[in-house]
């Protein structure tokens, strides 16, 4: 049994959206009720449609916004704000577009510098300098890239310069926010190479966020399935693809389309889109587009429970 | 009979470092009823030259074909107002990026409606009611309150809707969606493909699908056409290209989808596609290609026959038996 890593205990932000001199400020719940915990060397997905919550979830867990509600817990102390400093160098993130995460001005080498010259005072120039080569050779870059700027490089290098940055402070989570999503599918494989080598030989846990579910399928140990801030099925990846038991996670499995032409299955369909979150039903947050939806659906919120993984449902399948 | 023939486009930027070539000498052909999808990665030329096909192209740009005809008409000797009436009326597209793509200083109805107006007698009452019936066609709910919004004021989902009502309201003949379902999540995604292959069984038009995703081809497409780099370099049915690729391409693409992979590592495609001054000599895929031999590196590749999927490659694969591969003369096998 390998170290926790990170732990979150009922995790909750809340945005105060509108408001002015007459109107009363109307409360948007982007994330509610969330509870994970990832070990060294193993990846939750989390997966969900836009608006879900997941990037909301990511700047929670990167320290980059302060819950407004539950406890996080990264490498078994407690981040509350007084102490991001010192476990912020723990946790790094990837974003999704390596076009806009990378400072146009800067090289290469100076980019992945910049982390160590803030949070490594001691070091100096040429140990910085070497330190850079050496992730550089880890994440699959030649030597003479230090110099580059990132225009010089295609999509799938600046999401390795991207990876490479986010590793320099030898962090013990990544999170990574949709990273393949903008890259072409011969350059995606590359990608996922790299985080699966570096796992295995870092012992990373990685917090991977992302739509896609047939990425999902093959980096995952454990999927959360979440619905408007709330996570609605929680399982390992086996056992959720297998046998989904919330009605969401099944519709969402039988939408992702399939590259085998001869598997042309039935589409579960659903009507309607994800309601707006300023102002969530009262009962389950899926029952107006659910098609197993009962009164009482529509009257209570159904609880995160049952076995044998938990589904936020009170007819869940199987 | 081919709705829609194209026979050796190519289209070439003037750009400031020189002349780039984004389609090579392709071909097209969709029947009337037809679904075909043209798959490729970015920068493969697949909107290109279906935006030539529309003529709306910059001027920079400079379009080349042996034949371009769309119902046996000949769209390279058309004049601009011949076109116009051509199309948006029998010839459509829905671009990607419904957000971009809408006018946002007006209403979506208005936009709809003026679609109707350029290309059908229909007096306003009846736009009206046409558009009313469009919107429900796409499925967007209470569509009296959604004619009078604005872009801005709908979800992506909502806005690829109008979009696809704008490009449907005049029936077309042919339709071109170009990544229809690329911004959208997947629930929607499958909402909108339905809605598609729905309205073309049901008006008989042809379709045309870009799309780089090939979970969506596999389950809409019946013929798919595979670019890199400017190229078609196989054609062939959705059923056989995804059981006997006869193009490398193809088939490293294939096996680099995580949902074919049989074991952690995924089988990658090194190195990247070429851009405008890195452009091999012979074979465009050859600095990728395992199978690359010095021949493919200095000869470009012969159009194999259709048998072979029309690959473009020196040594298809999975050749069936009493079938010949092309060579080219000069190169040594």
């Amino acid at each position: 049994m390998s170290a926790t890593v990170v732990t979150a205990k009922d995790l909750g932000r809340d945005y105060e959206v509108g408001g002015g001199l007459f109107s009363e400020a109307g409360i948007v719940r982007a994330v509610a009720g969330t509870s994970f915990a990832i070990e060294a060397g193993k990846t939750l997905a989390v997966v969900g449609e836009s608006g879900c919550g997941k990037s909301t979830l990511a700047r929670l867990v990167t320290l980059i916004e302060e819950p407004t509600s539950g406890t996080l817990e990264i490498d078994g102390r407690s981040a509350t704000k007084a102490d991001w400093p010192s476990l912020r160098t723990d946790v790094q993130i990837v974003f999704q577009d390596p076009y806009g995460s990378l400072n146009l001005r800067k090289r290469v080498g100076a980019i992945l510098e910049e982390p160590l010259k803030i949070n490594r005072p001691k070091m100096n120039a040429k140990e910085r300098r070497a330190a850079a080569k050496e992730m550089m050779r880890l994440v699959g870059l030649r030597e003479e890239h230090y110099d580059r700027y990132p225009h010089m490089f295609s999509g799938g290098q600046r999401q390795r310069i991207a990876v490479a940055r986010a590793l320099m402070l030898e962090p013990k989570l990544l999170v990574l926010d949709e990273p393949v999503s903008a890259l072409d599918l011969s350059i995606q494989s590359q990608i996922l190479n790299l985080l699966n080598d570096l796992q295995e030989r870092l012992d990373l846990a990685y917090l991977f966020i992302s739509h896609d579910l047939s990425v999902v399928r093959h980096v995952a140990d454990d999927i959360m399935v979440m619905y408007l801030g709330r996570p609605v099925e929680v399982g390992p990846k086996d056992e959720v693809f297998a046998a989904p038991r919330h009605p969401y996670t099944k519709a969402l499995l039988s939408a992702t389309p399939s590259a085998e032409p001869s598997s042309r299955r039935e589409r579960i369909k659903l009507v309607g889109e994800l309601p707006s979150p300023m102002n969530v039903p009262p009962g389950c947050p899926f029952a107006p587009r659910c098609w197993k939806a009962q009164d009482k659906c529509r009257a209570e919120r159904p609880v995160l429970e049952g076995a044998p993984h938990p589904a936020a449902c009170f007819f869940p399948e199987a | 009979m081919s709705l829609l023939t194209i026979r050796n486009l190519s289209v070439e930027f003037t750009t400031g470092s020189g002349r780039f070539r984004a389609v090579d000498s392709v071909d097209v052909d969709v029947r009337a009823g037809e679904i075909l999808a043209i798959v490729g990665e970015s920068g493969s030329g697949k909107s290109v030259s279906m935006l030539a096909t529309m003529g709306l192209l910059p001027w920079t740009a400079t379009v080349t074909a042996d034949e371009m005809s769309f119902d046996g008409r000949d769209l390279r000797a058309m004049s601009g107002p011949e076109r116009r009436r051509l199309v948006g009326a029998d010839l459509s597209m829905i671009f990607q990026e419904p957000m971009s793509s809408l006018n946002p200083c007006f209403t979506v109805g208005f936009q709809i409606k003026e679609a109707l107006r350029k290309h059908t007698d229909l007096d306003r009452k009846q736009r009206h009611a046409r558009c009313i019936e469009l919107f429900e066609m796409v499925g967007i709910p209470s569509p009296e309150k959604r004619l009078s919004a604005f872009p801005h004021q709908l979800s992506g989902g909502m806005n690829q809707r109008v979009m696809i009502a704008m490009a449907i309201s005049c029936r077309p003949r042919l339709l071109i969606a170009d990544e229809p379902t690329t911004a959208l999540d997947v629930t929607i995604q499958a909402q909108i493909l339905d809605l598609l292959t729905g309205l073309q069984k049901e008006t008989g038009m042809g379709l045309i699908l870009i799309t780089h995703d090939m979970g969506v081809v596999a389950e809409t497409a019946e013929r798919v056409a595979v670019q890199y780099a400017g190229q078609k370099v196989e054609d062939q049915p959705v059923a056989d290209l995804f059981a006997t690729p006869h193009h490398p391409y193809t088939a490293a693409l294939l096996a680099a989808l995580p949902e074919r992979a049989t074991e952690k590592r995924l089988p990658t495609i090194p190195g990247v596609v070429p851009g405008q001054h890195d452009r091999p000599e012979g074979c465009l895929f050859s600095p990728r290609c395992k199978f690359a031999d010095e021949t493919c590196r200095i000869v470009p590749p012969p159009v194999q026959p259709r048998p072979l999927g029309l690959a473009r490659c020196h040594y298809p694969l999975e050749v069936p038996e009493g079938v010949v591969p092309a060579k080219v003369e000069g190169a040594s096998a």
